[in-house]
């Protein structure tokens, strides 16, 4: 059973779904990064998911487009993101690493791999990378044990949601809406529609993220799914609030993800 | 044979060239698809109607009739004897693509993947552009087939290219300025991708060069691929051989790509790709990412680019704006790999010296892009000698570069410059006697600069 593994069945055990939080390394700098994803941890997300700043966000929208290019201008270095990993896991948060695949090809898959997994991450969640261009990671998770998260969206076949889930492991990432990252107002009603999709397809949890952005969304969503994610959200509570923005967000969510309950599978 | 060829637009697509990617889009270890997996499903849709359109006559009969009667097509093949004894005597052809319609070769691939927007029912266009080249390719082309066009330019390059600004406007194009990174060609194609990933439904993204996920990278190449059709048959008929080398500019590399592909299995043809080389490798500041990058995945593709240690992507310059690009098309970088095709950097200087030589030795105004690519001819003509023969693509005309020229021979204060989109600045601004090296060009070609 691998960390992610564990983290769901602590949430399935206390009868509920996961709150997943998403922050980019380095923002705005590694030290305040550390503590915003700490406090994010502490305020109640089960899992972390912490951003790799890269020059070429192209699933990205501008809030977090921006939290990048801060990181980037602030001196972030990809090692910064294993040191990251590594102290906010020593702190009690669980991480895994959202990353386009770029600077990981660059540092080398399997480099990567094994010193994601000595810091302490639990896996990987792959944005721009998909099955079929995998092999490599797909040979480096399996020998470090790390959870591989693949992305399936509105506009995926059956064939393929199939395929994408099975060679997911961890848990499978459900983008809700077609388009780039960001706070939306409405939760779009693709988003049950995908997960229905892809249930019958795998027995790994789904999360669904892109858009989430309070309580009240966060507890609609883990009607249906089995976490909700949220980014955008995050970035622009530690922006407006630094730690005490991003906890008494992460308590809003997860309390309405408490709330939902245990999602019909 | 005449020298205004037989070959029609449609045996590029029609007719496998013998050099395809695998079924998953792979050249060699390159291209791919390094994408969301929402982008999937419409690169599939993309490369079903390909398959089926490059087998549908009717589909092919309209291309060649919108090539013959709307592009100007075929291209003509012209020499250039005064501008080849300032090259070692090499006999210098150049394969004419800046006449077609719009101005630059764009427009052949432009046409095929407009027609098949029509097919796939879809409405709108999205496209990105660094010059401004494809964008007006792409307006025009919306234009004719009603289709709505958005384009994005990065801000940078709606300044410098400000008249091709201009003529998307006019031509109804909606086009958008790129405020991210660097403002300039990857940022406007990082644009034009969120917004397909969002709007991927109604819209095709018109991709303009040979990089991208696949299927673009295989398409675009084969609706370029008439340009080295018939300039092949034009070189024959002309001279009763083959070239000794082919020059081409290389940025996304699609007109090398076009003009490569029918001398592929020449062995004895060089295919010589010229890539912005901006102030000198030396410096940093340059394009030329197949002679100073290193693989990686960007745009969609596996493909040598310009990156940092970390895998994010360097800032690109030349003072070319469709040069200006740290991606190349994934076969470029299997030929560079193969040996088959090799790539060199030509500087601003040396590219802005050779656009002068050619205005004042054969009276025409090359886009800077190909101007590069002449640079490289004169360069390539010295080292092989008046016996050689060097086929040039020269892909677009200096219209739209007139201002960044007028700037750069010192025939214009940079004060005076279009900053607007109107194009009227130049007109406007007082025009100085030619200083510096394009007063000099013809008479001296080593190392000018201006």
């Amino acid at each position: 059973m691998s960390g992610v593994d564990e983290v769901f069945a602590r949430c399935r055990a206390e009868g509920r779904g996961a709150l997943v939080g998403y922050l980019p390394a380095g923002y705005p700098t590694v030290d305040e990064g550390v503590a915003l994803l700490t406090a994010m941890s502490e305020g109640g997300c089960d899992l972390l998911e912490v951003g790799v700043p890269y020059s070429d966000p192209v699933m990205d929208g501008p809030t977090i487009q921006a939290a990048a290019d801060l990181a980037l201008s602030n001196g972030f270095r990809l090692k910064a993101v294993f040191e990251t990993v590594s102290r906010v896991s020593a702190a009690g948060g669980a991480c895994v690493v959202m990353t386009y695949f770029n600077p990981v090809l660059k540092y080398g898959v399997e480099r990567f791999a094994a010193d994601l997994a000595a810091a302490g991450g639990l896996g990987m969640i792959t944005p721009d990378l998909i099955p079929d261009e995998a092999d490599e990671w797909l040979v480096a998770s399996e020998k470090h044990g790390l959870s591989r998260t693949f992305l399936v969206a509105p506009s995926s076949t059956e064939q393929r949601i199939a395929s994408t889930a099975a060679a997911s492991s961890g848990f499978v990432y459900a983008t809700s809406v077609m388009g780039v990252t960001g706070a939306r107002d409405s939760v779009n009603s693709a988003a049950g529609d995908i997960v229905a999709r892809t249930r019958p397809h795998t027995s790994l949890p789904i999360g669904v993220g892109l858009g989430v952005r309070n309580g009240e969304q966060a507890a609609e969503i883990a009607g249906f799914a089995d976490a909700v994610i949220v980014g955008s959200a995050f970035v622009t509570a530690a922006a407006e609030g630094g730690p005490e923005g991003v906890r008494a967000l992460a308590q809003d969510l997860a309390a309405g993800v408490a709330r939902a309950g245990l999602p019909p599978t | 044979m005449s020298s205004s060829s037989t070959v029609q637009a449609s045996q590029g697509i029609e007719t496998p060239s013998g050099h395809e990617p695998d079924e998953h889009g792979h050249f060699g270890r390159y291209g791919g698809r390094w994408v969301p997996e929402a982008l999937v499903a419409a690169l599939d849709e993309l490369e079903t109607a390909y398959e089926k359109a490059r087998h549908d006559p009717e589909f092919l009969t309209e291309l060649d009739r919108l090539h013959r009667d709307y592009t100007g097509r075929p291209s003509p093949l012209t020499d250039v004897p005064k501008l080849s004894q300032h090259a070692g005597g090499a006999r210098i052809l150049l394969k004419r693509e800046d006449l077609n319609h719009t101005g630059s070769h764009k427009i052949n691939n432009v046409l095929g993947q407009a027609l098949l927007t029509k097919r796939m029912g879809k409405k709108r266009v999205i496209a990105e552009t660094g010059a401004g080249q494809h964008g007006v390719a792409t307006a025009t082309a919306c234009a004719l087939l009603d289709l709505e066009c958005v384009v994005y330019m990065g801000e940078v390059d709606t300044r410098r290219q400000a008249l091709n600004v201009a003529r998307m406007r006019l031509l109804g194009a909606t086009v958008i300025p790129v405020k991210t990174g660097s403002r300039t060609l990857k940022d406007a194609i990082n644009e034009a991708l969120r917004d397909w990933v969002t709007n991927v439904d109604s819209t095709h993204y018109l991709l303009g060069t040979v990089a991208g996920p696949h299927p673009f990278p295989q398409l675009v190449r084969d609706f370029h691929r008439i340009i080295g059709l018939e300039a092949r048959e034009q070189v024959l008929a002309r001279c009763g051989r083959l070239p000794t080398a082919i020059a081409a500019c290389v940025g996304g590399g699609s007109n090398a790509i076009g003009i490569f592909h029918a001398f592929l299995d020449d062995p004895g043809v060089r295919l010589v790709g010229f890539e912005p080389g901006g102030d000198g490798i030396e410096t940093g500041r340059h394009g030329a990412t197949l002679s100073a990058g290193s693989p990686g995945a960007l745009h969609g593709a596996m493909s040598y680019l310009l990156q940092d240690e970390d895998g994010q992507t360097a800032e690109s310059y030349s003072i070319s704006a469709g040069l200006d690009y740290p991606g190349v098309g994934p076969e470029h970088s299997l030929l560079k790999d193969l040996g088959r095709a090799e790539y060199q950097p030509v500087t601003d200087a040396e590219a802005m010296d050779a656009f002068a030589l050619l205005c004042r030795t054969e009276g025409i105004i090359p886009a800077i892009e190909s101007a590069h690519a002449v640079a490289g001819a004169l360069r390539l003509g010295k080292e092989l000698g008046p016996d050689a023969v060097i086929l040039v693509s020269l892909s677009g005309r200096g219209d739209k570069d007139v201002d960044t020229a007028a700037k750069w021979f010192g025939m214009i204060g940079s004060d005076e410059s279009a900053e607007s989109a109107d194009g009227t600045a130049i007109a406007e601004g007082v025009v100085r006697e030619p200083a510096g090296s394009f007063a000099d060009a013809g008479s001296e070609t080593e190392g000018i600069q201006a």
